[in-house]
């Protein structure tokens, strides 16, 4: 990435020098040192910098000296200028005069990061760089495959519909059933893709830290916080914030959520500075949120604010004809970081997977798929390498075909007993006359 | 044959180290071996700023004896920086031999939480192959999935994978491709 921005760093100290040079050049700029003033001229005259970071101390001629002389010819090039405390008053007359910014050192290496990707966001704004736009293009979505059934092909129309939007989407079902692959795919197909999805399970953690790994904290916010912390709000910004398991926040925390969404603006455990986000919500949850709203543990005001959008997935034994491409999936993901070369599943083993009634939905399922790759041999995985075969093959009528005449036979039994042995009643139930209910009770010997 | 060394310095806890190792031989596709011999940090503390200087750790690693295209990572509980930041996760020789990671600001205990081995264990292995991705040549990546996404806090960390993204692993496999 940033192939095309160049940054010169000027800096009498050598170590410095070097720290910056190899930093920037992990991070694919092009990078050229200067050990002065002069030296800096002379390479502005031999190549084209877009970034110039200054020292401002320096022998001979100093930092504030140097960018008044660039600036008379140059006017384009972003100068930041480097400073100790002892030297800020300096750094804001350099502001002054046309710099970019200043950072004091030594500085934190977000802020560093932060300075540079605003000044080259700058520059490509500029020169209209399509260079970095392609390169943020190439930004994948992962290969997560949700399914083809009628059912997920109808989840998949409502992720496409309400993904351009920013309005916030709560996503219902079972445990398991791929929630956050779901959040993960409207983000996807977001504008906010080339900015992260942050997914916090506020289900697992107590109160206080929840607070802190929401908000972030600061320096000595709390006996133990050593140093400043982001919070995933901040993490978020101009992303999505996945918050998982909504239904079990505290209600002090519910409150929280409710201004921060309201306001889109929070302050750090520990702090006073406002900061601003913008962040997109996506809210998942297996509880009921009405009932919970009327029980009185979930606040009513932040449910009508997040569900604005709802998107309900079934579960797994309800859109079957999804597992064998599941199952597949999960092979070929298990198969290569197993590094093992396990590449079909046998008939019998796809028969029990579908059979299954996957209380644990997907989760459960890919769970299954790579516990049976530790103990399957290759090429095939094959049905004893399930872990639920016994079970299965115990509930006879579960794994084995059933076929017509064997429902008949049961439904008929099931129908005498009912009426007790009434033949009119049970014939009229049935819908057949009373002389064909006598033969078939005949043909498969059925007794009272 | 080439392989990769990883040198714990200042490491007392041992426990995560063949899972590092492991890792780093699943993404990279190379033998890695622990290397036991002693190495003086020392000299690259700041007395002023009680850390230790990255830049010259890695300098210094040049005076361990391995094979000609190995490539070498400290691992270490002490806590890095350049001169010009307040801090480093880790630094490497861009197309180099040598890289240096700390798991100083890894640990969940840094920033007031509780101690959670499993995350830094998954933490450390990100920064080393991170790390080690480095000297193989390879930039940061701005996909923030992949191993390479360059990571200013510790949460940016957890964010992403433990594996390059396809671009970055069809990259790190031409490189790691080396004459055997
Ligand atoms: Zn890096
Ligand atoms: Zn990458």
């Amino acid at each position: 990435m940033n192939q095309t921005v160049s940054i010169l760093i000027v800096d009498d100290e050598e170590s410095v020098r070097h720290s910056l040079y190899n930093w920037f050049r992990e991070d694919g700029y092009v990078v050229g040192v200067a050990k002065d003033a002069y030296d800096a001229l002379e390479q502005m005259e031999k190549t084209k910098w877009d970034i110039l970071l200054l020292d401002i101390r320096m022998p001979g001629m100093d930092g504030l000296e140097l960018q008044r002389r660039i600036r008379q010819v140059n006017t384009d090039v972003i100068i930041i200028i480097m400073t100790a405390y002892a030297s800020v008053d300096t750094a804001v007359q350099s502001l002054k005069e046309g710099a970019y910014d200043y950072v004091v050192k030594p500085f934190n290496p977000d802020n560093l990061s932060h300075l540079i990707r605003n000044a080259t966001e700058q520059l490509s704004l500029k020169s209209e760089n399509t260079q970095l736009r392609n390169n943020i293009r190439q930004i994948s979505c992962g290969d997560e495959i949700v399914g083809q059934s009628p059912q997920m092909r109808r989840i998949m129309e409502l992720v496409q519909t309400v993904a351009p939007s920013d309005s916030t989407v709560v996503i219902r079902g079972e445990s398991g059933t791929g929630k956050e692959m779901i959040a993960r795919a409207i983000h996807c197909h977001s504008p906010r893709r080339y900015f992260p999805i942050v997914p916090v399970n506020c289900g697992a953690l107590p109160e206080t830290l929840l607070e802190s790994e929401l908000f972030g904290h600061e320096k000595g916010a709390f006996t133990g916080a050593q140093t400043r912390r982001k919070g995933r709000f901040e993490m978020a910004d101009r992303g999505t914030l996945f918050l998982d398991e909504i239904g079990n926040i505290s209600p002090k925390m519910q409150m929280e959520l409710l201004r921060v969404l309201e306001s889109k603006q929070f302050s750090r455990v520990g702090g006073n500075q406002t900061i601003q986000v913008d962040v997109r919500i996506i809210c998942a949850t297996n509880k009921n949120l009405e009932k919970a709203v009327e029980d009185g543990e979930f606040r009513e005001d932040l449910y009508y604010r997040i569900n604005v959008f709802t998107i309900i997935l079934p579960p797994l034994r309800e859109r079957k004809s999804d597992i064998p491409l599941l199952a597949q999936h999960f092979l070929r993901k298990y198969a290569s970081s197993m590094n093992k070369s396990i590449t079909e599943i046998a008939p019998e083993a796809m028969n029990l997977l579908v059979q299954h009634q996957w209380p644990g939905n997907i989760r459960e399922l890919e769970n299954a798929i790579e516990r049976a790759m530790v103990v399957g041999k290759p090429p095939t995985l094959k049905a004893e390498d399930l872990p639920f075969q016994l079970t299965a093959q115990s509930g006879t009528d579960e794994s084995q075909p059933i076929t017509l005449e064997e429902i008949e036979k049961k439904h008929i039994a099931q129908i005498l007993k009912k009426t007790n042995w009434n033949i009119s009643r049970a014939a009229e139930l049935l819908k057949i006359d009373r002389v064909t209910l006598y033969n078939k009770i005949k043909k498969f010997q059925l007794r009272k | 044959m080439a392989k990769v060394h990883i040198l714990p310095i200042e490491y007392p806890d041992k426990s995560n180290l063949p899972e590092l190792a492991n890792a780093v031989a699943n993404e990279f596709r190379w033998p890695v071996v622990v290397d036991e011999q002693p190495f003086d940090m020392q000299f690259a503390l700041d007395e002023r700023r009680k850390q230790y200087n990255s830049s010259q750790i890695l300098v210094a690693l040049h005076s361990v004896p391995i094979g000609t295209d190995d490539k070498i990572i400290a691992v270490t509980t002490y806590d890095l920086f350049i001169p010009i930041l307040t801090f480093v996760f880790g630094e490497a020789q861009l197309d180099g031999p040598t890289a240096v990671v700390s798991i100083f600001r890894l640990r969940q205990e840094f920033y007031g939480l509780p101690l959670d081995n499993t995350l830094l264990e998954k933490r450390l292995i990100k920064e080393t192959i991170h790390e080690l991705g480095h000297t193989f040549g390879l930039h940061h990546c701005s996909n923030y999935t992949c191993v390479l996404n360059a990571s200013t806090y510790v949460e940016e960390i957890d964010l992403k994978s433990q594996h390059f993204c396809d671009r970055c692993r069809q990259e790190i496999e031409l490189k790691t491709r080396v004459p055997l």
